[in-house]
């Protein structure tokens, strides 16, 4: 496949190079909400949706400041996108299900600070995609998220019931679960190349 | 005088405990161990005999450390080690073997509490990060039936401790004259287009790791480990079957450049990824309905790894991605609880 085709950059952002589990951007809401699937599958949409908004006013934004020569202010525009995004995801989630709301809990305006959406955002204006390519590209990354997130809580489930020794509780074999999927996902190294 | 015994109910059960079943498993592996021995001597035998020994001993320390009777007498570490040496390259470094499968045994396994608790295949794992690791001895194939092999080591089993490994080209000019490409069959299709003829895949003739190469072999012991209902067949079939079907569809259109779906069968570690590894208890869904889409998850991954993937085999990492999904798959697929019309949410029962 071209490495510019919309199907490669797909692929590439979903699982060649997994945000999470190939370039270990966003671990922090995947540590913290990846215990059950209840919560871990509306994070992923959640996480796919600020992407999107996040993506398409980037490429917006860039070709303003692009336009006025002021590219150092990039950063700062691109987490302004970032943090309105997630607030209009915030209301929203509030407003029909509040249980949702709580489950989240601060992890649901953390996505302001995930480096994943930063750096997707980030990542498309290094690349020099297009529109269609960078909405394709978000799509992608938001899927990989979700993925990730959703076969970790998957594994973490079931490792509720099992005898984990006192030492590796919790996080640390949350890490170690992480480590061993970031293991298989180096299978899909050089997928259609 | 007869005595009799009394007990309570249940009068009749079935005595297939773990041991049981692992202690046959281990049986079904050894005629693959002892071609492996036939077919690369030395280095494999003492593979084989370091990888079971470090894989029992970890388990051993592991639960003392945990402050735990030790589980080594459920034969399941025995089960670990044997297939952790089958699937690593006949001359890798023995000190390289020994990392791999304490990391196998104690990240892959006991650090979650042990057997039933592992998400992955322990194996695999240690393959995995072997792979990860020590990429160019984990990709240094030898050849097969290498004269003196009952004699001599391959030079690169004995390297010392945390150094590269020996080179052996030297090695290998003695036992193989006229030339040995260092390719198993599938680096062959995959990077020149040679074909190798499927009957040499099917008897293990072929360079590879220590015991992936005799195919029909693997498969009667297969047959024996399902004719024992300890193996759910569903897996290897499924595994097989969708494997076949999708590289028959890319050879149909065209032969060219696919391999022909007999290859995919026999070449690199299909067969026994998919009799003995995908088939582990632990890391597969417990639904029959799970089980059939995990297997074909696996045999269609394994097929578009090898043929549009950066690697020339793939079906270590298909079946690690199978293990990893295994959770959500029987969870999906939980089978509609009986007199209920349409089930709403329901609590996850099994484990």
């Amino acid at each position: 496949m071209a490495p510019d085709s919309l199907g490669f950059i797909f692929l590439n952002a979903f699982l060649i190079n997994n945000f999470v589990l190939a370039l270990f951007l966003g671990l922090c809401p995947f540590m913290g909400v990846s215990g059950k699937i209840k919560t871990a599958a509306p994070m992923g949409a959640a996480v796919t949706f600020v992407m999107l908004v996040a993506s398409s006013c980037a490429f917006g934004i860039n070709r303003l400041l692009v336009r006025f020569d002021i590219e150092y202010l990039r950063l700062i525009a691109y987490i302004a996108v970032i943090a309105s995004a997630v607030q209009l995801v915030e209301m929203t989630i509030k407003k029909f299900s509040p249980t949702l709301f709580r489950m989240l809990g601060i992890f649901l305006p953390l996505i302001t600070t995930n480096c994943a959406i930063l750096g997707m955002a980030l990542f498309q204006t290094f690349l020099e995609y297009s529109f269609i390519q960078s909405l394709v590209y978000s799509l992608g990354a938001g899927a990989g998220f979700s993925l990730a997130l959703i076969l970790m809580a998957g594994m973490r489930e079931k490792l509720d019931l099992a005898n984990v020794p006192d030492a590796c509780m919790g996080t640390a074999a949350a890490l170690m679960i992480a480590g061993l999927l970031s293991l298989a996902f180096m299978g899909f190294a050089g997928l259609g190349g | 005088m007869s005595t009799v015994k009394l007990h309570t109910s249940p009068h009749l059960h079935q005595p297939l405990t773990v041991e049981v079943i692992m202690r046959h498993v281990v049986y079904a592996l050894l005629p693959v161990c002892a071609w492996s021995v036939y077919q690369f001597g030395l280095s494999a035998l003492a593979l084989l005999a370091v990888c079971t020994v470090v894989c029992v001993g970890t388990e051993h320390l592991c639960c003392k450390w945990m402050g735990q009777a030790s589980t080594v007498n459920d034969w399941s570490a025995v089960i670990t080690g044997l297939l952790l040496a089958l699937v690593l390259p006949p001359g890798f470094p023995l000190w390289m073997a020994v990392v791999a499968a304490v990391f196998g045994i104690a990240v892959g396994k006991m650090f979650f509490g042990g057997l039933g608790a592992n998400v992955m295949n322990p194996a695999l794992v240690g393959r995995a990060f072997a792979q990860a690791a020590f990429t160019l001895p984990m990709t240094t194939w030898v050849p097969s039936m290498a004269p003196g092999r009952f004699t001599t080591f391959i030079p690169s089993t004995l390297t010392p401790p945390f150094l590269v490994p020996r080179s052996i080209s030297g090695w290998l000019e003695t036992v193989a004259p006229d030339g040995f490409t260092g390719a198993t069959p599938l680096a062959l299709m995959k990077y020149e287009q040679v074909s190798t003829d499927p009957t040499a895949l099917m008897f293990g003739t072929v360079s590879g790791s220590a015991g992936e190469t005799a195919g029909l072999l693997i498969l009667l012991c297969g047959i024996y480990l399902a004719v024992r209902k300890i193996m759910d067949w569903r897996i290897p079939i499924g595994v097989l079957g969708s494997a076949f079907v999708l590289s028959g569809i890319f050879y149909w259109l065209d032969a060219e450049r696919y391999p022909s779906p007999w290859f995919t069968l026999f070449a690199g570690g299909l067969m026994l990824g998919a009799v003995f590894m995908a088939t582990d208890m632990v890391g597969s869904p417990e639904t029959k309905r799970g089980t059939w889409i995990y297997a074909i998850l696996i045999g269609v991954l394994t097929v578009v790894i090898r043929l549009f993937g950066g690697l020339n085999e793939g079906v270590m990492y298909a079946i690690l991605l199978g293990n990893a999904a295994a959770p959500l798959i029987s969870r999906l697929t939980q089978p509609r609880v009986y007199g209920t019309v349409k089930s709403a949410r329901k609590k996850k029962v099994t484990a």
